[in-house]
C-alpha cells in the first residue's frame, strides 16, 4: 500500500507516498508548498529558462491523489504558489485544471510567506484554519499544538546495509506535523538541520515518502 | 622575415645553444595561418613557440597586444612568465609580458584590458571571458600570433572546444592572427592540426625529432603484488630503494585516493626521514604551491602525485618516474614519462608497479606496447552542442551579433567545422527561449531579436550572470576541510559531498597524508581534528577514472591466448594458470560470466574487457533486465576489464539477461531513467546555462530553496524528451560515460559466443572485483525492501511499533 497510518493528536493520519496527508473522518487531503509557477518566477527574474512543465506536473500528482481518495476537503497548506505574479502568470491550462479539480469539493487556500495575499482563484484564502481538533497553517509557531505546517520541506535521511537513501519527510511528534514539500521544483531541508531539530522533539519520527511510506525516528 | 635576427642568434650562441631543426622550421613558417608541433618534453617547444614573437618583436616595434599564449594550467602561464622573462631581457627587448588567469588581481586584470601587455600568458576560460567584454576588440586589436600550450591536453576535453571557439571569435577580431600549437607525442597528429586549423584553412604538422626510447622496466620487488587492491602498499621499499638512488622521484597515481594511501605508507616505512611530499588535485591551492615550490628548489626527493602534475611544468631535476597502478592508455603512459630528465637527447627513465596481479599484466601489455610504439586513442568526434550554447551567450555578452556571422565564424573552429544550419539554430533558440515544445518563456526570452536581425540579451545586466557561468570545467559537489578552531582552521583540501555525507562524528579520513577526524559540517564546510591513533577510512576522490584503451585490452587479451607467460612474474602467471584451472581465462572473441555465490549475495561476474565506462553501461543495461525479472538486483561494480553485479536473489539462470539485441534494444528505454544520464544532464545543463552553478552564498542559505538537477531532468524527459538538452545528453552520455560504442564493438566481437559458468565460490580473477570502489547502486525493489528492513529495525530498536 502506498500510504501508512499514524496517530496524531488523537486523530488516525494517513501520510501518501506522493507527499499527501489523508484524513479518512473528515475526508480532507492536505497537501503544503506546491510551489505552482516556479519556473515561471525565475525565468522573469532573469534566471534560466527552467522546463516550463513543473505547474502540470504538480497538478498531475494532485489529481491522481484526489482521484484516488474522493476527498471533499483540500487544504493546500501554504506556498501554493511561487510567488502572487505567478498566478497570473499561469497558463489558461493550469487555470482550468485547478478550477476543475475543485469541481464538487471544499478548497482551502492557506496563505504562505511566498504568496501572502488573496489570490484570483475558487476557494476560501485564510491565513489559517481550525478543522476538528487540528490547526492548519504554513509556518510552525513556537508552542503550537495539534498544529499541522509546511514551509520547511523536511527530508529524511536514512543508512541502510551500505546505502544511504534520501527522501522527503513528514515529520510528527506529540504537537506538531510538518509535510513535506508536495511540488514538482522544490528541494528539500535535512531533519538534522538545526532549526528542525529545534523544532521537534526528542521522540519525533519521521515518515519517508516513496512506493512504500516508512516510518523511522527522525534521524538528527 | 627570413632570418632570425641576429640580437636572438647571439644570445643563443652566448648560452651556447644552437637553435635546434624544429625551432628553425617554427620560424620558417612564422606566416602560416596554423602550424602544430610534436616535440618531446624537454626539446625546447616553448621556445620553438615562441621564437617567432620575439623575432618580430625585435625586429620592429608593436603597440599592444601581440601574442596570446594560452595553457590548460594556471601555473604553467605563471611559470612561462618567469622563464620568458630572463631571454627577453638579455636579448634586450623592452617587453611587457604579464599572465592573466582566475589568481590574477581584479586591479591588474582591469589594467590588462585598457592597456594590455605585449605577451599575455592566460588560460582558455580566461580567454574566454576576455572575449565576452564588450571593448574585446579594441584589447584584441593588433594580435598577431597565438600560442596554445598542451593542444594534446585540451583536444580532448570541452575545454578545448571552448578555446577554438574563442579564438573563432578572436579571429574574427584580428584577421591576421596566426595559430601555433605545441603537443606532447600523439597517435594522430592529423586530428589534433584539424582541431587547431583556422577552417578552411590548413594547418601543417612540424615533427620535432622524438629523441631516443625511453628506459622503462617493470618495478624488481622481494614482495609479490597482492591478489587485489590499488594501494601497491607492497612495493614501498623497493620505492624508497629507488628514491635513495635518485635525486627526484615523480610518483604518479592514477587516483587521488590511492595517491593519499601511497602517501600515507611510504612516510610510514620513511626511516631516513626523505623530504617527500604529495600533489593533487584535491588539496588547499596554498598546500599544492609549497610543494611545487620545494619541487623547484630541489628541496624535494620524492612527490607523490595524480594527474596534476601530468603537464606543464618543467620541474628540472626529475630523474626518475615511477607510475603506480596500470597506466590504463599507453600514450598516457608515454607521456608521463616524458616528465623525467627534460634534457634533449637523454632517455627518460620509467618504472612500472603494478597495484595487483591483475594490473601485472596490464603493465607487462603497456610496456611491450610503448616499447613497439603503439600508441592509442580513440577519435573524438564532433564538437559538443552544450559548449556551442555556451559561446551563442558569451557572444550576446559582448554585444548584438547576427547570426549569419556567429554561424560563420563557429564553423571555422575546428571542432564545429561540420555543424549544420539547423543544429547551430536549435543552439541559438535554446538560448533564446529555452527551446521547449511548450511555449511559455516569450516574454521572458534571454535572447531577442531586434528590428534590425541582430540577437542581443534582454536584459543587458544577464551579461554578468553569463560571465559568471562561464567555463566547462566541472566541480563535482565538493566541500572544503578545514580543521576545527575557533576561528576557522587550517584548510586542508576538498572531499566529494557524497563521500562527506557517509561521514559520522569519530570517522576518519586521509587528506594530505594526515588522518584526520570528522568533527561535523558546519557552514558546508567538513571540520576535522588532527588523529594519528586511528586506521583511516579512506575518503573517496572520484577524480578522474580513465578506460583502459581498445588496443591496451585487445593486447591483454592476447596475452590471456598464450599457452604459457615468460614474459610474465612466476606469480603472476600461476594466478593465470589457477584462473584457467578453476575456470576459464576470458578469450578476444568470446565472453566469458561466471556466477557464484558470496558473503550472503549472488554474484555475477562478465569479462567484456571494454573499459570502465562500457563495462559500466552493461552493468546498467543488465541490472535493468534483473530488475524486469524480478532478480532483485543491488547493485554493480566496473572495472575495465569486468563487471561484477550482486543481488539478493540466487540467479539461477542468467542466460536470459545476455540476449544481446535484447540489450541493444531495451538501452533507449534504459538510457532514460539512470543515475549516469542524470549525471551526465547535469553537467551539459550547466555548461549551456540551464544551471547555474553554485556561488558561496547560494550554498550557505537555506537547501530547501534549491533543488536537484535531477527533477529537471526527470520532468524533461516526461514532458519534452526530445528537447536541445535531452539530445544532447543522449549524445555525450553515448560517448562518454556510456560508450555505448565499445559496448557495440564487444558485441560485434563475440557474436553468439557466450560461455556461462557456475561456481561455487568466487573465481580467482573475479576476487580483486569485490574491493573495487565505485559500487553503483540499483534503486530497486531490493531498496524499498532494505527500507522497510531498516525502518522495522529501527522501530524496535526505539521500543516503537509500526503504523
Amino acid at each position: 500500500m502506498n500510504e501508512v497510518s499514524f496517530s496524531f493528536a488523537d486523530r488516525t493520519l494517513f501520510a501518501l507516498g506522493s507527499g499527501a496527508l489523508w484524513w479518512p473522518d473528515q475526508s480532507l487531503l492536505c497537501v503544503s508548498d506546491l510551489h505552482l509557477g516556479k519556473s515561471e518566477r525565475m525565468a522573469r527574474r532573469g534566471g534560466p529558462a527552467l522546463p516550463p512543465y513543473d505547474s502540470q506536473d504538480t497538478l498531475n500528482r494532485l489529481a491522481s491523489d484526489l482521484d484516488r481518495t474522493n476527498a471533499e476537503l483540500v487544504i493546500c497548506l501554504g506556498d501554493s504558489f511561487d510567488d502572487l505574479d505567478a498566478l497570473s502568470a499561469l497558463g489558461t491550462n493550469e487555470k482550468l485544471r485547478i478550477t476543475a479539480l475543485q469541481a464538487g469539493r471544499r478548497w482551502i487556500w492557506i496563505e504562505g510567506n511566498h504568496d501572502p495575499g488573496p489570490i484570483d482563484l475558487g476557494g476560501a484564502h485564510l491565513s489559517e484554519s481550525v478543522i476538528d481538533t487540528l490547526t492548519f497553517r504554513h509556518i510552525a509557531q513556537a508552542g503550537g499544538q495539534a498544529e499541522i505546517s509546511g514551509h520547511y520541506h523536511p527530508k529524511a535521511r536514512i543508512r541502510t546495509r551500505g546505502r544511504s537513501i534520501t527522501r522527503p519527510a513528514f515529520l510528527v511528534d506529540d504537537a506538531r506535523l510538518i509535510l513535506p514539500a508536495y511540488g514538482t521544483y522544490t528541494g528539500g531541508l535535512q531533519s538534522s538541520d538545526q532549526v528542525l531539530n529545534t523544532l521537534m522533539s526528542d521522540n519525533a519520527l519521521a515518515i519517508l515518502t516513496g512506493p512504500n511510506p516508512q516510518i523511522i525516528p527522525m534521524p538528527r | 622575415m627570413t632570418q632570425i635576427p641576429v640580437r636572438i642568434t647571439d644570445w643563443f650562441a652566448a648560452k651556447g645553444w644552437s637553435v635546434h631543426p624544429h625551432q628553425q622550421d617554427m620560424f620558417d613558417r612564422a606566416s602560416d595561418p596554423a602550424t602544430l608541433l610534436i616535440a618531446p618534453t624537454g626539446g625546447g617547444k616553448t621556445m620553438a613557440g615562441f621564437l617567432p614573437t620575439l623575432a618580430e618583436l625585435a625586429a620592429q616595434e608593436h603597440t599592444g597586444l601581440h601574442t596570446i599564449y594560452v595553457s590548460p594550467l594556471k601555473a604553467l602561464a605563471a611559470d612561462i612568465r618567469r622563464n620568458l622573462r630572463g631571454p627577453a631581457d638579455e636579448i634586450g627587448l623592452p617587453i611587457r609580458i604579464e599572465d592573466r588567469t582566475g589568481d590574477t588581481s581584479a586591479t591588474q586584470k582591469k589594467r590588462q584590458r585598457v592597456d594590455p601587455p605585449h605577451i599575455l600568458l592566460t588560460t582558455p576560460e580566461s580567454l574566454a571571458l576576455l572575449t565576452s567584454y564588450e571593448d574585446a576588440p579594441r584589447m584584441f586589436a593588433g594580435v598577431q600570433r597565438v600560442i596554445i600550450d598542451e593542444i594534446h591536453a585540451l583536444a580532448e576535453s570541452k575545454r578545448g572546444d571552448q578555446l577554438m571557439l574563442a579564438l573563432a571569435r578572436l579571429q574574427s577580431l584580428c584577421p591576421d592572427l596566426r595559430r601555433v600549437g605545441l603537443s606532447a607525442t600523439v597517435e594522430d597528429p592529423e586530428a589534433i592540426a584539424r582541431f587547431l586549423a583556422r577552417h578552411p584553412d590548413p594547418c601543417r604538422i612540424i615533427q620535432a625529432d622524438p629523441g631516443p626510447d625511453p628506459d622503462i622496466r617493470m618495478l624488481q620487488t622481494q614482495e609479490m603484488p597482492p591478489w587485489s587492491g590499488g594501494g601497491a602498499a607492497y612495493s614501498i621499499p623497493a620505492v624508497l630503494v629507488q628514491i635513495k638512488q635518485h635525486k627526484t622521484t615523480l610518483i604518479f597515481h592514477n587516483t587521488r585516493a590511492q595517491a593519499e594511501i601511497f602517501f600515507h605508507n611510504l612516510w610510514l616505512a620513511n626511516e631516513d626521514s626523505l623530504p617527500i611530499g604529495i600533489h593533487h588535485g584535491s588539496l588547499d591551492r596554498q598546500q599544492r604551491e609549497r610543494v611545487e615550490a620545494a619541487m623547484v628548489r630541489g628541496d624535494l626527493r620524492a612527490i607523490v602525485c595524480t594527474g596534476s602534475l601530468d603537464l606543464g611544468i618543467d620541474w628540472g631535476d626529475v630523474d626518475l618516474v615511477i607510475q603506480i597502478g596500470a597506466p590504463k592508455n599507453v600514450k598516457r603512459l608515454v607521456q608521463r614519462i616524458g616528465r623525467a630528465n627534460h634534457r634533449y637527447n637523454a632517455p627518460s627513465k620509467a618504472l612500472l608497479v603494478p597495484a595487483n596481479r591483475f594490473e601485472v599484466v596490464e603493465c607487462v601489455a603497456a610496456l611491450e606496447a610503448a616499447k613497439a610504439h603503439e600508441l592509442d586513442g580513440d577519435p573524438r568526434g564532433a564538437g559538443p552542442r552544450d559548449v556551442l550554447c555556451q559561446h551563442i551567450l558569451i557572444a550576446a555578452a559582448a554585444g548584438p551579433f547576427y547570426p549569419n556571422a556567429l554561424f560563420t565564424q563557429m564553423t571555422s573552429a575546428g571542432p564545429y567545422a561540420q555543424l549544420g544550419r539547423a543544429e547551430f539554430d536549435s543552439c541559438l533558440e535554446f538560448c533564446a527561449t529555452g527551446g521547449y515544445a511548450l511555449r511559455t518563456y516569450d516574454r521572458w526570452q534571454r535572447l531577442q531579436q531586434r528590428p534590425d536581425g541582430q540577437w542581443q540579451l534582454r536584459d543587458p545586466r544577464a551579461a554578468q550572470r553569463v560571465r559568471m557561468n562561464l567555463g566547462t570545467i566541472q566541480d563535482t559537489d565538493t566541500l572544503k576541510v578545514r580543521l576545527k578552531r575557533n576561528r576557522g582552521g587550517k584548510p586542508l583540501g576538498e572531499v566529494e559531498e557524497a563521500f562527506a555525507a557517509s561521514l559520522t562524528p569519530g570517522d576518519t579520513f586521509l587528506i594530505g597524508g594526515q588522518i584526520v577526524r570528522y568533527e561535523g559540517l558546519r557552514e558546508m564546510v567538513v571540520e576535522v581534528s588532527r588523529r594519528a591513533d586511528r586506521k583511516p577510512k579512506i575518503a573517496t576522490f572520484s577524480g578522474t577514472k580513465f578506460a583502459t584503451s581498445t588496443q591496451l585490452s585487445d593486447r591483454i587479451l592476447r596475452m590471456f591466448a598464450q599457452q604459457d607467460w615468460p614474459q610474465l612474474p612466476q606469480h603472476t602467471a600461476d594466478w593465470l594458470a589457477l584462473q584457467r584451472d578453476i575456470s576459464r581465462l576470458p578469450q578476444r572473441d568470446r565472453l566469458l560470466i561466471e556466477s557464484f555465490p558470496n558473503d550472503g549475495r549472488e554474484n555475477l561476474c562478465v569479462y567484456g574487457f571494454a573499459g570502465r565506462n562500457a563495462q559500466q553501461t552493461l552493468g546498467l543495461l543488465l541490472t535493468k533486465r534483473m530488475e524486469e525479472t524480478g532478480l532483485a538486483p543491488l547493485g554493480f561494480v566496473s572495472t575495465d576489464y569486468a563487471t561484477l553485479i550482486w543481488g539478493l536473489d540466487a540467479v539461477t539462470d542468467p542466460r536470459p539477461l545476455f540476449q544481446l539485441d535484447a540489450l541493444r534494444d531495451g538501452l533507449e528505454t534504459w538510457l532514460a531513467g539512470n543515475a549516469v544520464m542524470k549525471r551526465t544532464f547535469r553537467a551539459s545543463a550547466t555548461i549551456a546555462g540551464l544551471i547555474e552553478r553554485n556561488t558561496g552564498g547560494q550554498r550557505k542559505s537555506g537547501r530547501q530553496a534549491t533543488f536537484s538537477s535531477d527533477i529537471l531532468y526527470d520532468t524533461l524527459l516526461k514532458y519534452d524528451p526530445d528537447h536541445l538538452l535531452m539530445q544532447i545528453t543522449r549524445e555525450e552520455a553515448m560517448r562518454g560515460l556510456v560508450d555505448f560504442g565499445r559496448v557495440e564493438a564487444m558485441i560485434a566481437r563475440i557474436g553468439d559466443r557466450i560461455d556461462l559458468l557456475r561456481l561455487d565460490r568466487v573465481s580467482p580473477l573475479a576476487a580483486p572485483l569485490f574491493l573495487e570502489v565505485g559500487k553503483v547502486p540499483v534503486k530497486g525493489t531490493a531498496e524499498e525492501r532494505l527500507l522497510a528492513e531498516e525502518s522495522a529495525r529501527l522501530l524496535q530498536g526505539a521500543g516503537l511499533q509500526p503504523g
